[in-house]
């Protein structure tokens, strides 16, 4: 649509009739962030950081919570490994199989963003408890951990692949198909390549969600130190313990971690933007 | 189809094997148990005075804390796509942050702030009472409105609100008569997750509001009490009128969303 550009200002001559809109709007929402998001969260640094760094290095690496952090990493790590595939799977199914009820399931696959984290524990407690009907009891295991954490993070790869999927050129794959190539080629060769930034970027977000889980893992996970405890829960801990600098410590890492995170999902959602454009 | 049938029954019965027992079989066993000993009980226990309390403060918070992030979401989306400013990439990126954050560290850091010997003495009490679930509440559920808005924003584009400007509309005007119309939508679908989140808070809220029974005791809080307190079945009822909310949410959101896009 090219709409007559003798009437619109052009930006630079607009700037001063545009100014007040666009900076009272930057300062009103820069104002309610940092009173609301980024002022708690400087003072969780502060905090951390209070005793100097030898004091926050001695709480972030007091046993407990390096075993806490540790355990956290590589259930979460599993848990976004998981959901990139079981993700891809359910995302294929909904996408391109038809079957009765399908528009059902895609409906409740957002289910576990609405339901809340502790009656998700809850949930799983029930079916997979000490009074579980089906026989199986992981309750107080890794196992357990890893369950809530695949509970609370199953939409975002099925949400991030579903609609990459359904744009996705079926052209391709037929002529791969006419060319002589089986299924299993088709899929590691046309289909994985351009669904693999969705996945990875859906597996990102799975990551960041489970390493700070907190209210699905606390009823199921018995909150075992050294063994089943996760971050969040340790962090819980030290705050009823009245230990806030060991708290302000191990939430730190935290931050940084979902810092990291954040910065990666954004560039790689840059590339695909990139690598979408060169594709046009 | 390029997949031959056996394969694609195969993949069929996986993936809803998996969504089955993770997610199908859970949530409905816990209606099961739910109802198992009869509507009176289920009714008895989510009208126990603790229960109403908790329904009661669990709404008035997010009727605090939804419509202020939806009227601030809205102005920050419009910063985000319309502004000129530089600093647009920084917003962006703290809008996600409570997305990302856990959200015990969230509540850590009210207390740091607003809590006993914190940065911000205020003549009333926030941490262990309501305006700290509240704050909690406002923090945890703050990107939904904005992340929302941002993409219709975007697509709508500026033709008409410049035309309406030509026309001779004040800014504020061009905002009620098109903007504002052009994103409806969105503004209601992120409304609609931003209840949902409110509603079931549990970590953050469980941080800064001290747990009294009665006082600051929200529905998520009563269901993890009672499971504590082995009251399962008083736990199953709890869970279950918030999964009722939650199920209410998933079809609003679908009732929205086609039309949403269809609107375009």
């Amino acid at each position: 649509m090219s709409v007559p550009a003798a009437p619109l200002p052009a930006p630079s001559a607009g700037w001063s009739s545009r100014l007040p809109r666009g900076t009272l709007g930057l300062g009103v929402s820069t104002l309610w962030l940092s009173l609301i998001v980024l002022l708690p969260l400087a003072a969780v640094v502060a905090r951390s950081g209070e005793g100097g760094l030898d004091a926050f290095w001695s709480a972030a690496s007091s046993r407990q919570a390096v075993a806490a952090l540790r355990f956290t990493l590589l259930v979460s790590l599993a848990v976004a490994a998981v959901n990139a595939v079981a993700g891809t799977l359910v995302a294929w199914v909904l996408v391109r199989d038809a079957f009765p009820g399908k528009r059902i399931l895609n409906a409740l696959i957002d289910l576990p963003f609405a339901l809340p984290t502790i009656v998700a524990g809850l949930t799983l407690l029930a079916l997979y408890g000490r009074n579980s009907p089906v026989g199986i009891d992981v309750s107080f295991t890794q196992t357990a951990v890893a369950l809530a954490l695949l509970f609370v993070t199953l939409p975002f790869v099925i949400r991030a692949v579903q609609p990459v999927l359904i744009e996705l050129d079926r052209e391709m794959e037929e002529a791969a198909v006419s060319l002589g190539a089986g299924p299993a080629r088709v899929f590691t060769r046309i289909v994985l390549p351009n669904l693999l930034p969705a996945i990875l970027a859906g597996g990102a977000l799975a990551f960041a969600r489970a390493v700070g889980e907190f209210g699905s893992v606390v009823l199921i996970s018995g909150n075992i130190p050294f063994d089943t405890q996760v971050a969040s829960v340790y962090i819980f801990k030290q705050i009823e313990s009245d230990n806030p600098v060991g708290a302000a410590a191990v939430s730190v890492v935290l931050l940084a971690l979902s810092l990291l995170v954040l910065v990666a999902i954004r560039a790689l959602g840059r590339r695909g933007a990139r690598t979408q454009r060169r594709a046009a | 189809m390029t997949v031959a049938r056996p394969w694609r029954l195969g993949l069929r019965a996986l993936a809803l094997g998996y969504l089955g027992a993770l997610l199908l079989v859970p949530v409905g066993l816990v209606f099961y148990r739910t109802f198992e000993g009869g509507l009176g009980e289920v009714w008895a226990s989510v009208t126990t005075p603790a229960a109403v309390s908790a329904f009661w403060l669990t709404v008035t918070v997010a009727a605090i804390a939804v419509p202020l992030n939806t009227v601030l979401g809205v102005v920050c989306a419009l910063a985000l796509v319309r502004g000129r400013s530089r600093g647009r990439a920084l917003l962006d990126l703290v809008i996600d942050l409570p997305f990302a954050v856990s959200p015990i560290v969230i509540g850590l850091s009210l207390i740091l702030v607003f809590g006993a010997g914190g940065w911000i003495e205020l003549p009333f009490q926030v941490i262990f009472s309501t305006p700290g679930i509240v704050l909690a509440t406002t923090f945890v559920s703050l990107p939904f409105v904005v992340r929302e808005v941002v993409p219709v924003l975007r697509e709508v584009g500026e033709e008409q609100e410049q035309a309406a400007a030509t026309l001779g509309a004040s800014r504020w005007q061009a905002f009620w008569r098109i903007t504002l119309p052009s994103i409806r939508f969105g503004i209601v679908y992120g409304t609609i997750l931003s209840v949902a989140r409110a509603i079931g808070e549990f970590g953050a809220v469980s941080v800064v509001s001290g747990r009294i029974s009665g006082e600051t005791e929200t529905l998520t809080l009563l269901v993890e009490k009672r499971f504590n307190n082995f009251d399962l079945a008083g736990a199953y009822a709890a869970s279950t009128v918030l999964a009722l909310i939650a199920v209410a949410t998933l079809l609003a959101l679908t009732l929205v969303k086609p039309r949403q896009e269809t609107s375009s």
